[in-house]
């Protein structure tokens, strides 16, 4: 089992849900978080002072997939978050040791 | 005989046909046309009266009406008004502590008002600070105080001042926002009212005051709704305070950059509306001169809207909404003093240079100044109130208010000269007042929270209480 964590531009969103329910994910977890990788943010003005703002608006998706689907998920967040500007975010894969459903118990991939 | 007879019958007619008033009193014993007409005049006369004094009734009925409207529009200038502008700018820890402040002072100058303020504001004293008739409200009642206003109850304008006195301590609050002890903002604000608005109020309006042009005071001046003593005090008491109590923590390194427009936006509105009471409703009357007041109102605070945001899009290339939002505060700080003494081109001519002045002082001279007066109070209403007064010495015409006294464009340059000397009274009195207030409560109970106190934010270390909870849901 794997996580799979992407930051991505607030405006991609719509379009990384709509590529992941192609290849057949449902389940999702949708953060607001702010942050920046090479991106350098912008200024802004607040009484008469500039101000530098780098921590960006981004959303962070987490999900977790069967090991056989990751290439193919990556793939499709990949060409959906695209917009080939600085700041499109990343991906992190990661190794998942188990998954507890709450509801009844059920564990590992059937619990996905 | 018979002629007799049809003499009286005809007498008796033309009695019946007149009006019912007139036969009443007509005496039948003595017919003669002047003792009729006479009383008939009388008669005539009280009718008048009592018309007049039914239109007066009226008159006094609407006037009435106009200030208890603009008495309830001024108080809704500091809650929600100023209390939701001032909580918008704030950063999320300080929310709860603005909103307190201006709540608290909503009742406790209300309090303060009805016990003393009120009478050493405007009960008859010496030229600088009215006596103790009015104390406890004492003869303050449904007539009308004629020094005051012929047609309007003496308690509706004492409800009237009372909201400014509300006001103008609030104003303050911005300067030491984010720092300062809500106990001693309390024992400050009781301190400030006696010392220094009771008697700025009394010199400029109160019976006898210095300053008062209406009853012969030394040095005639115009201010019609408070340029000095709401914005001139608030601004110049705002410049002593923040610079006594010092910076807040972090300052001017980090921006503290306002948690919601959206909230102060809405204060900004609400205060643009309540402002007509302001200074329509110091017309004392429900008359022409606050339609004049109201207008003059109005586009001076458009005028100012779009010199202060023509500013920041020359400058930095983009307008802002704060800068808009203070922009028309600034030009309704100016007009206040102006008012009901000139018409709306003037008007806008003082919005405009207000926005454009207050800008250059919020984003420019502070800046270089380095003091920490939080959400510019001195910037707007310190300086927009004393631009106001200066301009109106310029642009006060008896043409719009006869009432009134000339200013330079009616050739009387003399008024200028007037306005500046109330205006070095009021800072001075500001200045040395507000120092004295600050120094009693730092020496007896100190100003400021602690720099834990300061870094968890007042709400919680004030008021134990969260401005935006965490919400927990349970079934």
């Amino acid at each position: 089992m794997t996580k799979i964590e992407a930051v991505i531009q607030p405006s991609e969103l719509n379009e990384v849900k709509s590529a992941l329910q192609a290849v057949g994910i449902s389940g999702m977890v949708v953060i607001d978080v702010r942050g920046h990788g090479r991106q350098k943010g912008h200024t802004e003005f607040y009484r008469g002072r500039e101000y530098d703002v780098d921590l960006l608006p981004k959303i962070k998706l987490e999900l977790v997939v069967k090991d056989e689907q990751v290439e193919e998920v990556e793939q499709a967040i990949l060409q959906a978050a695209r917009t080939g500007e600085i700041g499109d975010g990343k991906i992190f894969r990661s190794r998942i040791d188990e998954i507890i459903r709450v509801r009844n118990n059920e564990r590992g991939a059937e619990a996905i | 005989m018979k002629r007799i007879l049809a003499g009286i019958v005809i007498a008796l007619l033309a009695i019946a046909i007149t009006p019912a008033c007139w036969a009443e009193t007509a005496p039948l014993s003595d017919g003669t046309i002047d003792t009729v007409t006479t009383s008939n005049m009388a008669r005539l006369e009280a009718k008048i009266a009592e018309a007049k004094t039914s239109a007066d009734n009226a008159k006094s009925s609407a006037d009435n009406a106009w200030v208890l409207t603009s008495a309830a529009l001024v108080l809704m200038m500091t809650g929600p008004g100023l209390a939701l502008f001032y909580g918008g700018l704030v950063r999320k820890k300080n929310v709860i502590s603005m909103l307190m402040q201006s709540f608290a002072l909503m009742a406790v100058v209300s309090i303060l008002w009805a016990v003393f303020g009120y009478s050493l504001a405007f009960a008859h004293g010496n030229s600088f600070i009215g006596g103790f008739q009015y104390l406890f409200l004492h003869g303050v009642g449904s007539a009308p105080d004629a020094d005051y206003s012929a047609t309007i109850p003496a308690a509706t304008f004492m409800l009237f001042q009372m909201m400014f006195a509300v006001i103008t301590p609030a104003l303050i609050t911005g300067a030491f926002a984010e720092r300062m002890k809500f106990s001693s903002m309390l024992v400050f604000t009781v301190l400030w009212m006696i010392i220094v608005y009771c008697p700025m109020t009394h010199m400029i309006w109160g019976k006898g005051g210095l300053l008062n042009f209406a009853q012969g005071g030394v040095i005639p001046t115009l201010d019609f709704a408070g340029g000095t003593v709401v914005e001139i005090l608030s601004g110049l008491s705002s410049l002593v305070a923040a610079i006594y109590v010092g910076r807040r923590l972090g300052y001017p390194k980090e921006a503290f950059v306002p948690h919601s427009m959206v909230i102060s936006f809405t204060g900004a509105c609400l205060l643009w509306v309540g402002w007509f009471g302001f200074n329509a409703g110091s017309a004392l009357g429900a008359g022409s001169l606050a339609t004049s007041a109201f207008m003059a109102t109005h586009f001076a605070s458009a005028a100012a809207v779009v010199g202060w945001s023509l500013c920041e899009w020359i400058i930095n290339g983009k307008p802002t909404l704060l800068g808009a939002i203070s922009g028309a505060v600034a030009g309704m700080v100016a007009i206040t003093p102006a008012s009901g003494f000139v018409g709306p081109m003037p008007a806008m001519v003082i919005g405009f240079l207000a926005g454009v002045l207050c800008h250059y002082m919020v984003n420019k001279v502070k800046a270089k100044l380095g003091y920490d007066d939080s959400l510019d109070v001195f910037g707007v209403h310190g300086v927009g109130g004393t631009l106001g007064m200066v301009l109106t010495g310029v642009f006060a015409s008896r043409a719009v208010n006869s009432a009134g006294l000339s200013g330079l464009i009616e050739g009387e340059w003399k008024q200028v000269v007037r306005q500046l000397e109330s205006i070095g009274i009021s800072w001075v009195l500001a200045i040395i007042g507000t120092l004295v207030a600050l120094v009693v409560v730092d020496k007896t109970m100190g100003l400021r929270v602690s720099e834990q106190d300061e870094i968890d934010g007042l709400d919680q270390a004030s008021h134990d209480e969260e401005a935006y909870a965490y919400e927990t849901q349970t079934r």
